[in-house]
């Protein structure tokens, strides 16, 4: 490798002093004096959060406004702090979701426990848990850091899917599947 | 209006109610400056700052706002809880001289504005009369003498504390402090030199050093900064150092030394070192106005006397005293207000100096400088006052 001698040059008296550094120095701060801030006043202004944000978990529903969960119990198995808990349920016959398997009767995830490792999104067959771009969770009491379902469904909001598996599956069935 | 009734009260009483004036405006005057450290340092940051505080009592009053951004109610709360919160003393100090410590610290601080004069106005004979507590010949070598207590305060404390941080921050702090009051009384020498004639009477008064820079002519009115640059940058260094102000801030050394002198302090007790500590800031200030920046002289060639005469034939009130007293002190203000920015804004400009290069610039580099000085300007104002 080559070695290249950098002159070294002595400090002129000037420099010595430090004086015209230290008025230049005094010159870019006073730059940053006049500059607008960048503060973000956070409560009142939210930050940008990307697409791809993994925050907080939550239960989404298809265009049609069905749940997507079957409780299947896939999350909770899953889940590596045991965060989870899923009552499954039937859906009544008269439902028109009822070609659909089950729903979940309660769905629990305890924030308190909950690691935002994204297993239960990654294991999900049905796409129906995602952990979406709600970055703070607060509560006074522990009960309020446990999301039931309806506020999960709150939070998680619809998944534009335009995929209707169950529909497909259903139209498939009264066509004699195979067509 | 006529306040000849005042001059009227008997002498005591005068000064006991302009000491009670004094310490009122000069301790706000130090909280407010915890709280501007706070805006300013939070602005050459590119930050807001303290800006949320807000009593909900208030909260009605329209314009409130203005206060609130500036963080008026936040320096309210942070004062107030030192006052209420529990002050704790260790148990492995020693109590008497623990205690005695911020005393001992607040002391010096509110003695040294005794001697500064801070305007001046002209009575019914023309003649003008000094603004000041204490209108003593001792002067600057008064402010030199008690603010230089101020170390003992801060080496009480370290070593009081019974601990190490707090030792080491006070060995440090008396080894900078009794360094740098060297350079900086030997650079205001040349001032005294040049102001003390020969065959004149001699004076250590601050007063007549702003007399001397207000008389007329191109060399009469101009500053001492204008005359002797020197002086003035040596002083403002030393002054950095005495004050233990960034870059020279070895007493605290929140990086190394935990909090340095102070780390075993907590509640009102910290506080009053805090408040000392502006004080000395204020203080220090005014003299380095009065000694090299014309005191309340509005600008250079241009004297208050000057100001007020001009402004005479636009408000005719403008001669009496208590419009020339306001005057000159609200100049002498602006100029301190102006003077504490710069200590801050320094404050986030330079990187500090570790503990040996304190004691080099100290010993080795702004002390021959300051004898070099003075021994230059001696034979200067020999040769000029023959």
């Amino acid at each position: 490798m080559a070695v290249i001698q950098v002159e070294r040059k002595p400090l002129s008296l000037l420099e010595r002093t430090y004086i015209p550094q230290i008025v230049g120095g005094l010159r870019t701060t006073l730059r940053h004096f006049f500059k607008p801030n960048v503060t973000l006043q956070y409560p009142e202004q939210r930050p940008e959060i990307s697409k791809n944000y993994r925050g907080v978990p939550t239960l989404v529903m298809d265009p049609n406004g069905r749940e997507k969960c079957v409780s299947c119990q896939l999350c909770e198995f899953v889940c590596p702090p045991k965060a989870i808990r899923i009552t499954p349920g039937e859906i009544a016959a008269d439902s028109p979701n009822a070609h659909v398997e089950k729903a979940p009767q309660a769905f629990d995830i305890d924030m308190l426990r909950c690691i935002y490792c994204g297993l239960c999104q990654e294991v999900c067959p049905e796409e129906a848990i995602w952990l979406q771009n709600q970055f703070s969770m607060s509560g006074y009491t522990r009960a309020e850091m446990v999301n039931n379902k309806a506020k999960l469904y709150e939070l998680g909001g619809t998944l534009p899917d335009p995929h209707l598996k169950w529909d497909h599956k259903k139209a498939a069935a009264e066509h004699g599947n195979g067509h | 209006m006529d306040f000849s009734f005042y001059f009227d009260l008997p002498l005591w009483l005068r000064l006991v109610l302009q000491g009670t004036a004094v310490i009122l405006v000069l301790f706000p005057i130090a909280a407010a400056c915890s709280m501007a450290e706070r805006k300013i340092s939070a602005w050459l940051q590119g930050r807001p700052g303290p800006n949320r505080t807000l009593p909900p009592l208030l909260a009605w009053v329209p314009g409130i706002w203005v206060l609130q951004k500036l963080g008026i109610f936040q320096l309210a709360a942070d004062g107030g809880k030192f006052v209420f919160k529990e002050d704790p003393v260790p148990g492995h100090v020693n109590k008497l001289y623990f205690i005695a410590a911020p005393i001992l610290a607040m002391i010096p601080a509110l003695t040294t504005v005794v001697v500064v004069p801070f305007g001046a106005y002209l009575d019914s004979a023309g003649k003008i009369v000094p603004l000041v507590l204490a209108n003593v010949d001792i002067g600057l070598l008064a402010v030199f003498a008690v603010s230089s207590l101020g170390v003992y305060a801060v080496i009480l404390a370290g070593w009081a504390s019974n601990s190490k941080y707090p030792f080491l921050g006070g060995v440090r702090a008396s080894a900078q402090l009794i360094s740098y009051e060297l350079s900086m009384t030997l650079s205001v020498l040349p001032v005294f030199l040049w102001i003390n004639a020969p065959g004149g009477q001699g004076t250590l008064s601050l007063f007549d050093v702003v007399q001397f820079q207000s008389q007329p002519g191109f060399w009469g009115g101009a500053w001492f900064v204008f005359t002797m640059p020197l002086s003035a940058f040596i002083f403002l260094v030393a002054l950095f150092a005495e004050t233990n102000r960034q870059p020279f801030d070895m007493p605290e050394s929140e990086s190394d030394l935990v909090g340095g002198f102070h780390t075993e302090y907590g509640a009102f007790k910290w506080s009053l070192f805090f408040v000392a500590e502006y004080c000395h800031m204020v203080i220090g200030s005014a003299v380095f106005i009065l000694l090299f920046f014309g005191g309340w002289n509005p600008l250079p060639w241009v004297t208050l006397t000057d100001t007020v005469q001009a402004l005479a034939h636009i408000i005719p009130v403008a001669t009496h005293p208590l419009f020339m007293g306001i005057l000159g002190i609200s100049i002498f203000l602006v100029k301190i207000c102006f003077s504490i920015f710069f200590f801050m804004w320094v404050r986030w400009t330079l990187p500090r100096f570790r503990y040996d290069q304190v004691m080099n610039i100290g010993w080795k580099q702004l002390l021959p400088l300051s004898i070099a000085n003075l021994i230059a300007y001696t034979i200067g104002i020999a040769l000029l006052q023959k």
